[in-house]
């Protein structure tokens, strides 16, 4: 598992884990990063700035700290849920 | 009858408020434009319905300022009816927000709005099935050109008169058991089609991507710069200027000097001499400063700004300044504030209830106030400073991004706390609707025309009056130290610093008949754009932030006045 921040630009993977307090994961899951979710990132600032993500089609900010927390694994590009 | 109109950020809550009341509030591509509720109303079977555009939220649980005006209102206000906005090409986390509300038993109306993006992406949803499991009526719409908005109209009608015995569909559930339920809803009723990214859609990727976002930003701020600035001179140049000075002005001359040949009210209506800009009359240079100076730039940003906003393309600029503002103890969403800043303060420092904290809150409200002049007041700095070279601007702009820096530095270090991350819905990008966003701009210019334009003529009215009365003289012999000493501007200038009070662009016009040399100009531009809140600003921030901050900033902003209008002077003084 690597974190949203070292996952690669371009890279799609799943959501495995959240972690932090409860605040910081609520405020993930009401824009619908939640554990199971598919992401792909979009892009990652420059400067530790934060990272963009895509869910669903839906494009995301997370500062570089919060983004730690969220733990995911790439996807396989061959796999079938590629 | 009380209906709340709900749903996340940026789903055109607001676009299909305006459709059902005729009242036109504020909307824009990104989440946070409303952060406060409207109110307004509508006819429903001949009965008068109160409806509440509500500020958009992800959740009932708020988590910042904007977001807390929402549950609040869901909670508090026992509405009869709720039509919650759904965007229809999101519906998964939209979903979610629906399942927290219907599970307290209001009567709701499910709106899926962009119904018409959501075609074009792709997307397909089962209406019929989307009710079923709902237990509710379901409606799509395209509410910027009015689409669905009569079916949406009618539906309120009915369920006025259903209001008795409402049993809702939904029962309580877990976080956990609400995100399968709207899983198995979606892999029922909804089918995605894969399409190729349009161009639009790369331009989104491009657009936060740290080389190419970069340059495009960079484009992006040029372009507003020179489509602001030459559609504005355009306007004055070729349109207000002839219109003043060939017919208006000595139509109002002759006008008042036939009723007024001289006198006390022929010195305050067109003032004394005959140059529109140095004579200080209501009718002269009041009338040529709100209209011919003032309203072409007004006009031409809002309608630059009012483009970008709609295009989508402002929180990809906090995206990309995200880390620089970091330093200053903000995020990236504080750009935003900044740019509204640069139209009126008075917006912008209401736009910062969507960042986190009190503390960030204290750091964007005195940047904004202290470091970013107003349109208004821009038009009339280039007016003077223009005809010197672009160098001169540039001082002024220059220091003042200087104290911005500095300053947000500063706070961040001396304030306690840390500040908070960025975590920001980016909407696609969308091409504005042409009569909405003439429509909008029209609505900040007529918001320009109601609240400041009085401000003005009684900023002339006043200063007349200190004059004829004498208090004038006592207070530019005591100014004077200051104005003189520290700033090198004739104690004149005094009158200008006063009016500052009310309104930054009729003060920096009374700088006009002074004749300054083009370094003066800068020093006194700079020290009116730092010192002291306009009277808008001034009730805005009270409100905002209280009394005990207001003052804070208060004494930041004279203090800074002081500090940098007397290095300016002396660093121009050794230069120029």
């Amino acid at each position: 598992m690597t974190s949203l921040v070292e996952l690669e630009v371009g890279k799609k993977a799943l959501i495995k884990k959240l972690r932090g307090g409860h605040i910081l994961k609520r405020q993930l899951e009401s824009l619908n990063i939640r554990v199971g979710k598919k992401v792909k990132k979009i892009s990652s600032a420059p400067f530790h700035g934060p990272v963009v993500v895509d869910v669903e089609g839906c494009k995301i900010a997370i500062g570089r700290g919060m983004a730690a927390n969220v733990l995911v694994e790439v996807i396989d590009e061959n796999s079938p849920y590629g | 009858m009380k209906i709340l109109l709900m749903g996340n950020p940026n789903v055109g809550k607001s676009v299909v408020f305006s459709r059902l009341t005729g009242v036109h509030v504020m909307a824009a591509n990104y989440p946070g434009t409303t952060v406060d509720y409207t109110k307004g109303s509508l006819f429903v079977d001949d009965k008068k319905a109160e409806m509440i555009d509500v500020p958009g939220t992800y959740s009932l649980i708020p988590s910042c300022k904007a977001e807390e005006v929402a549950s609040n209102m869901f909670f508090d206000e026992k509405p009869d009816l709720v039509i919650n906005v759904l965007d229809s090409t999101n519906l998964e986390r939209n979903l979610y927000l629906t399942m927290q509300m219907l599970e307290h038993a209001i009567p709701t109306i499910v709106v899926l709005n962009m119904w018409d993006a959501a075609k074009r992406k792709g997307v397909h949803i089962d209406l019929e099935k989307l009710r079923k499991a709902l237990g509710t009526v379901v409606i799509p719409t395209v509410a910027v050109s009015g689409v669905g908005i009569k079916k949406l109209a009618s539906e309120i009608g009915k369920a006025s008169k259903r209001r008795e015995n409402y049993i809702s569909k939904i029962k309580k559930m877990s976080d956990k058991e609400k995100w399968t339920f709207i899983g198995k809803i979606l892999s029922d009723i909804q089918k995605i089609e894969h399409r190729h990214p349009s161009i639009l859609e790369k331009l989104e990727d491009a657009s936060v991507n740290p080389i190419f976002g970069t340059l495009i930003a960079l484009i992006i701020i040029y372009l507003t710069l020179k489509v602001v600035i030459g559609l504005a001179e355009f306007l004055i140049g070729n349109l207000l200027d002839p219109i003043f000075y060939n017919y208006y002005g000595p139509f109002i001359t002759q006008a008042v000097e036939s009723f007024f040949p001289q006198g006390f009210i022929h010195d305050i209506l067109i003032g004394s001499t005959y140059n529109y800009m140095e004579s200080f009359g209501l009718l002269t240079t009041g009338v040529y400063v709100v209209f011919a100076a003032v309203l072409p730039y007004l006009f031409s940003f809002y309608l630059v700004l009012g483009f970008l906003e709609d295009f989508g393309y402002l929180p990809r600029l906090a995206v990309l300044i995200d880390s620089i503002m970091h330093k200053l103890g903000l995020h990236g969403s504080a750009i935003i504030s900044t740019v509204l800043g640069f139209g009126c303060n008075v917006p912008a420092i209401l736009s910062t209830r969507i960042l986190e904290g009190k503390r960030e809150r204290i750091i964007v409200s005195a940047l904004v106030s202290i470091s970013i002049p107003c349109m208004a007041q821009t038009a009339i700095i280039v007016g003077l400073l223009g005809p010197y070279g672009v160098i001169y601007i540039a001082m002024v702009y220059g220091t003042l991004f200087t104290i911005y820096i500095a300053l947000g530095y500063l706070l961040n270090k001396m304030l306690k706390g840390e500040s908070p991350e960025l975590f920001l819905e980016i909407p696609p990008y969308r091409i504005p609707h042409i009569p909405t966003l003439l429509k909008k701009t029209w609505i900040r210019i007529r918001g320009f025309l109601i609240e400041a334009v009085p401000f003005v003529f009684l900023g002339i009215l006043f200063i007349n009056l200190l004059q004829i009365l004498g208090i004038l003289r006592v207070l530019t012999e005591v100014l004077a130290p200051v104005i003189s000493g520290l700033w090198g501007l004739p104690k004149e200038a005094v009158s200008a610093i006063i009016v500052g009070f009310l309104r930054k662009d009729i003060a920096t016009a009374m700088l006009a008949p002074l004749h300054l040399a083009p370094n003066q100009l800068v020093v006194a531009s700079t020290v009116l754009a730092v010192s002291f809140p306009c009277i808008a600003m001034f009730v805005v921030l009270t409100k905002e932030l209280g009394i005990k901050d207001m003052l804070k900033i208060v004494f930041l902003m004279i203090t800074l006045a002081l500090l940098v209008g007397t290095s300016l002077n002396l660093i121009l003084g050794v230069f120029l």
